[in-house]
């Protein structure tokens, strides 16, 4: 997992609540090899008017113009701002994966579904809950004049270009987690020391295992 | 100190480190790769630019769904468009990493569980990983095999370690000797039903006694396989000369000097004569009789000379509820002797069941005879390709052909159905392989796991008959 890094970026505001897992990403995208792809059909029956197919191309589908990420004024949006209940529903990491790979790092929303939220931690996705009031600005914000923000992990804030900076709360251990970009894999590569270590003495006493050959 | 027991001794000489949440970090001799849960795994690597730690403790094959048949074709033989991208997905990522691969059109290619052991890449003392939890199977060299999930094997082929707590130690004690006509298929479906399939959970098990130490290599891995279908975490046998006869030779199997450094090392994987074991069950192989699942769980088993249970005279309300769920679901009836079920389908195969030996056992069975009228499809599915060579050679394919048999290529076939070889709707198999769930063979599909021997009989009959009359 990459490291998670402060910066700063324009934020997209979808005014819905509860949007769940098969709306981030509809379940006949699921059918796939890869954690890869998915991007083009985030949010997919939204975003298009036909209905979507996995191995068909963007160009060849019907753009919905009047949904809010279509717009020429969000484009290249890092931050989804978002309604209570984001991410409810099924399980499917497919809808992390999705929202990563469109380009967004944070997700600001009054409050999360559970699997979903814990799902974001595994992949390097952060997801901020700030209250209403907070939220409510925010949309206004940005469906107005536009809204750039920084975003700052390590002090805990979100500062608007204009206005004042917002504070937010973390889990200390998956803050950590997601500054260090360390994911269940990088906490072991931690360990490499110790890994390349025993590995010296394991093909010292048994040089007949396959690995041995490096 | 007490004694160690055979996973003790295993587990200890792989626990790279304890953390500090009392996870320890356990180090992995071989991964074993397929082309179903690896694709996202190499990709979560290219992702991370991290390499595979350790290149050649990697052996990759594909099986969960290549077809069974025009497998000359190699690659254009495989219909299904997402079969066929996981698969040339697998030879990208293993050329691309430089992973041994036995590809779809090497003789060598096969169910991963069948392969390993057949190559000699597994070996006692090892621990052993792949992305299917029936990786269980290479315990019976004294290995420490088991089933891990996508993410894990990411993980495995990032750091070359595994995460975990230690299991408890489960003997499984048994005494005398299997009879003629009964299989080490038949113990394990007597293990499972009399443990129930969350009876181990959090164990591993050792298969120990008489009757074990008297099985081959082929026997203890039809063992071993299905210890995860009793929830263990995996099972094992100790080490002793038949362990050491069938891996001297093989491939991997190291030679010379470094083959005597083995052999000392690999003699001490036997449970200490004082060692705890935190469970035990004890066994007698002597009176066993042949097995048949006739329910939707592999715990639902009864001998072949008995009935299918009746839920009223089951005490246990939750239980009752079961049997009948499974009734209705397999079309049976309570009391319904086992000999009456009439089937439609056979199949012949899985990593459970499909090495030579099994196809021995089938092949003495059918020999002269011809496959039953009412059965729409008899299915031979080896378990590598060197199996089916092998086969070949020894005249058992003919003897099948000419029963009737469908003699095919070597994956997984009709064990999990992911392939074209399935079962229609409310049709009965006898399946060696090692799942009974609804929809396992086919949607709507009705499974009834037995040996090999067994499911050639049934073949013959058109239903289930006991074996042992006729052999
Ligand atoms: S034969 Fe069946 S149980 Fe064995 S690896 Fe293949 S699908 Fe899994």
């Amino acid at each position: 997992m990459r490291a998670f890094q402060a910066f700063t970026g324009l934020v997209a505001p979808l005014d819905r609540a509860n949007v769940d897992t098969d709306q981030i990403i509809p379940k006949q995208f699921l059918k796939s090899i890869k954690r890869t792809g998915f991007g083009d059909n985030l949010f997919d029956g939204w975003r298009y008017l036909d209905e979507g197919h996995p191995g068909q191309t963007a160009n060849e589908r019907q753009i919905n113009h009047e949904f809010v990420l279509n717009a020429p004024r969000y484009q290249g949006a890092r931050v989804l701002l978002a309604r209570d209940n984001f991410g409810c529903g099924s399980s499917r990491e497919h809808a992390v994966w999705a929202l990563m790979e469109y380009g967004f790092d944070v997700v600001l929303a009054p409050s999360f579904a559970d699997i979903f939220y814990s799902n974001c931690f595994k992949n390097g996705l952060l997801p901020i809950v700030l209250d209403e009031e907070t939220i409510e600005k925010m949309f206004d914000a940005a469906q107005s004049d536009g809204l750039v923000v920084s975003v700052d992990l390590e002090s805990q804030t979100i500062v608007p270009q204009e206005g004042e900076a917002v504070a937010f709360d973390i889990d200390p251990v998956r803050k950590r987690k997601l500054l260090l970009g360390l994911d269940d894999i990088g906490l072991t590569l931690a360990e490499r020391d110790r890994i390349v270590e025993f590995e010296k003495k394991h093909y010292g006493q048994m040089p007949w295992l396959p690995g041995a050959r490096g | 100190m007490a004694g160690q027991t055979v996973y003790d001794k295993v587990w200890s000489d792989h626990e790279v480190g304890v953390r500090e949440d009392g996870e320890s970090l356990l180090y992995i001799d071989l991964q074993l790769l397929h082309e179903v849960t690896s694709p996202q795994a190499f990709e979560g690597l290219a992702l991370n630019h991290r390499p595979l730690w350790r290149t050649g403790a990697n052996l990759a094959t594909p099986d969960h769904n290549v077809p069974t048949e025009r497998r000359s074709e190699g690659l254009a033989g495989i219909d299904d468009p997402v079969a066929h991208e996981q698969v040339v997905t697998l030879d990208a990522n293993c050329k691309a990493y430089g992973v041994t691969q036995f590809d779809i059109l090497d003789k060598r290619q096969g169910i991963v569980h069948v392969v390993g052991p057949e190559q000699g890449a597994t070996m006692p003392g090892m621990t052993v990983v792949c992305g299917d939890s029936h990786t269980s199977t290479h315990g019976a060299f004294a290995a420490l095999a088991q089933g891990i999930g996508t993410s894990e094997v990411e993980h495995v082929m990032a750091t070359q370690c595994l995460a975990q707590r230690k299991a408890g130690n489960f003997a499984i004690e048994t005494t005398g000797r299997l009879s003629e006509g009964v299989y080490a298929k038949d113990l394990v479906l007597a293990i499972i039903a009399r443990l129930g399939t969350a009876g181990a959970t959090a164990h591993t098990l050792e298969y120990r006694g008489e009757a074990v130490q008297a099985l081959s290599m082929e026997g203890r891995m039809t063992l071993c396989n299905m210890a995860i279908e009793a929830g263990a975490r995996a099972g094992m046998v100790a080490v002793d000369d038949t362990t050491l006869e069938y891996v001297h030779g093989r491939p991997f199997a190291p030679v010379g000097q470094m083959w005597d450094q083995a052999e000392t090392y690999w003699r001490t994987l036997v449970s200490d004569d004082d060692a705890v074991f935190d469970r035990m069950e004890r066994f007698d192989a002597t009176a066993l009789a042949p097995f048949v699942t006739w329910g939707t769980s592999p715990e639902l088993g009864v001998p072949v000379d008995g009935a299918i249970p009746n839920p009223d005279r089951e005490a246990d309300p939750v239980k009752a509820e079961s049997i009948r769920l499974a009734l209705a679901y397999m079309g049976l009836s309570a009391d319904q002797p086992i000999t009456d079920i009439q089937l439609d389908r056979v199949f012949i195969g899985s990593c459970t069941n499909a090495r030579i030996e099994d196809l021995r056992a089938v092949a003495q069975v059918v020999r002269g005879r011809k496959v039953a009228g009412r059965i729409k499809q008899a299915l031979v599915v080896p378990g590598s390709g060197l199996v089916k060579a092998q086969a070949e050679a020894e005249g058992i394919a003919d003897v099948l052909i000419e029963a009737g048999f469908d003699w095919r290529d070597a994956g997984c076939s009709m064990c999990l159905a992911m392939n074209p070889d399935k079962l229609g709707p409310g049709e009965h198999c006898a399946s060696t392989s090692n799942r009974n769930f609804e929809g396992r063979q086919g949607h709507a599909g009705r499974t009834h796991l037995v040996s090999p021997a067994m499911a050639a009989a049934a073949a013959i009959a058109g239903h289930f008959v006991d074996v042992r009359e006729w052999i």
